[in-house]
């Protein structure tokens, strides 16, 4: 278990190699669909300190606020990445975003990135909602809530030992594009005979 | 004529939700647990199983959540003669509303020309809802909760597919739930448990898919052919090798559920409807005398 502390810079980022288990702690935000459109059409300048040198999880979490007005993460899984493929390679290297931790793996264009601009994907389990909500130890802002909602706002978090493997790395290593050769093989078996 | 306390229903359906959100149901679990052991010693796949275990475990006890993704919340109520379903649908948007309060469910729709989230996991067609009546003297609730990955992978064909050489029969219909569960991957949150329609049409073959997402995993198809197919089609999927969150592995399907509508002449849909692991139904049973069942 390799253990990352945020910020992080891109040389240590660029040492990660795919099937490395990682415990990551420190400040990172959440963005997914509705953020990503909103980044893409704007380039906000106010996301460059909450980004640069730190990672973006792909997660819309349940959330419960306090009397005080503070907020807590009650179940907090990542969702599926895929979608903000057109965009975030594109992101990465305009914030210097360090990694982006979701679930099912990227494709091309984001690998591609990911060796460019110094960055690796982080698979977390899916579904494991309960169990990554208790690594959540705070919620140190909320950006957007009204305009997008709970589940797609930027939620600014600290993260204590945070789990994840690295299933993309910046040397062009991806372990879903492995599994899907195979498994192509397969299927091709079992279709065609 | 049937009749139940408002404020206790009301109560009852919120229990009903918090079950299906946090506690996963026995069948699922067990089926779980077995492919765990069929995962070799050391192996990533052995270990996501793990995780996932200790995570459904966390969820029961603390009564929170097993994924954030809360889903679409479908319920299909059979309802005895006389029962109003305006009523029961009003109970049920109340029950969806206290439910976000109390952090059971995430507020989860979305006006899809606006952007605007309603807050509250109550929009046009959110929850769903589907009555029947039936002859029985009382009223069963069955809720289903699946998230946006697993139905983002699932999918329609309709036959003959030219590409895949699948033609108009079971062998055909055999072909395309391969190439489905392929290009299905990890991104439903494998290992899932597939729901499938044959024939009827675009709308009705796809409700035929869910509807089978009902069935216990551990039953039998009573119709002999589609057993055997169900059988066969669990055998062959698991070879593909994609695994628990397509990490690789020996399980990458837990159970396929098939069920059939007859067809026009002219068309043969094929619905594949692909639940994830965290595969959330619970139902429960309110007699006439006030009490009530969960399973």
């Amino acid at each position: 278990m390799i253990k990352l502390q945020l910020p992080i810079l891109e040389a240590a980022i660029r040492e990660l190699k795919m099937g490395d288990e990682v415990a990551i702690s420190g400040l990172m935000v959440t963005a997914r669909d509705a953020a990503h459109k909103y980044i893409h059409e704007n380039w906000p300048d106010w996301l460059n300190p909450i980004m640069e040198n730190s990672m973006i999880y792909h997660c819309g979490p349940v959330v419960k606020q306090h009397e005080d007005g503070s907020w807590s993460f009650v179940a907090a899984g990542p969702t599926t990445s895929i979608r903000e493929e057109p965009y975030e390679a594109a992101v990465m290297e305009h914030y210097k975003v360090r990694a982006v931790i979701g679930k099912g793996g990227m494709g091309e264009k984001t690998l591609a990135g990911l060796a460019k601009s110094g960055g690796v994907y982080l698979h977390a389990i899916g579904g494991m909602a309960a169990s990554l909500a208790k690594s959540v130890v705070r919620v140190h802002d909320v950006y957007m809530l009204d305009e997008l909602g709970v589940p797609e706002a930027f939620w600014h978090i600290e993260v204590k030992d945070f789990p994840a493997v690295v299933t993309m790395d910046s040397h062009g290593g991806s372990l879903h594009k492995s599994i899907k050769a195979k498994s192509d093989e397969v299927a091709k078996k079992l279709i065609f005979g | 004529m049937f009749q139940y306390d408002e404020k206790v229903l009301k109560d009852q359906l919120l229990e009903l939700i918090r079950l299906a959100a946090t506690d996963l149901p026995k069948d699922v679990v067990d089926s779980i647990q077995a492919a765990q052991q069929n995962e070799d010693e050391g192996s990533p796949a052995r270990s996501v199983f793990g995780m996932i275990l200790k995570n459904i475990e966390l969820a029961r006890v603390e009564s929170t959540p097993i994924c954030q993704d809360t889903g679409t919340n479908i319920y299909l109520v059979h309802i005895p003669e006389g029962v109003g379903m305006r009523k029961l649908t009003a109970l049920i948007h109340a029950a969806t509303s206290e439910a976000v309060d109390k952090s059971y469910l995430r507020p989860n729709a979305v006006d899809s020309i606006t952007g605007k989230n309603s807050g509250n996991n109550i929009g046009e067609g959110q929850p769903f809802i589907h009555f029947e009546e039936w002859d029985n003297d009382y009223i069963e609730f069955k809720l289903m909760l699946k998230g946006g990955g697993c139905e983002n992978v699932s999918t329609q064909y309709k036959l003959p597919d030219v590409g895949l050489g699948a033609g108009r029969d079971l062998d055909g219909v055999y072909k395309v739930i391969v190439d489905a569960v392929n290009a299905a991957q990890g991104l439903g949150c494998a290992p899932g448990v597939l729901g499938i329609g044959i024939g009827g049409d675009r709308t009705s073959s796809h409700l035929t898919a869910k509807s089978q997402l009902f069935r216990k995993m551990t039953d039998t198809n009573l119709n002999s052919d589609l057993a055997k197919m169900e059988s066969n089609l669990l055998t062959d999927l698991n070879k593909l090798g994609v695994g628990p969150m397509g990490f690789g592995g020996n399980t990458t399907i837990l159970g396929v559920k098939m069920g059939t509508m007859h067809r026009l002449p002219a068309s043969f849909f094929v619905s594949i409807s692909y639940m994830c692991w965290a595969y959330r139904r619970h139902s429960m049973i309110l007699k006439s005398s006030g009490e009530v069942s969960y399973d």
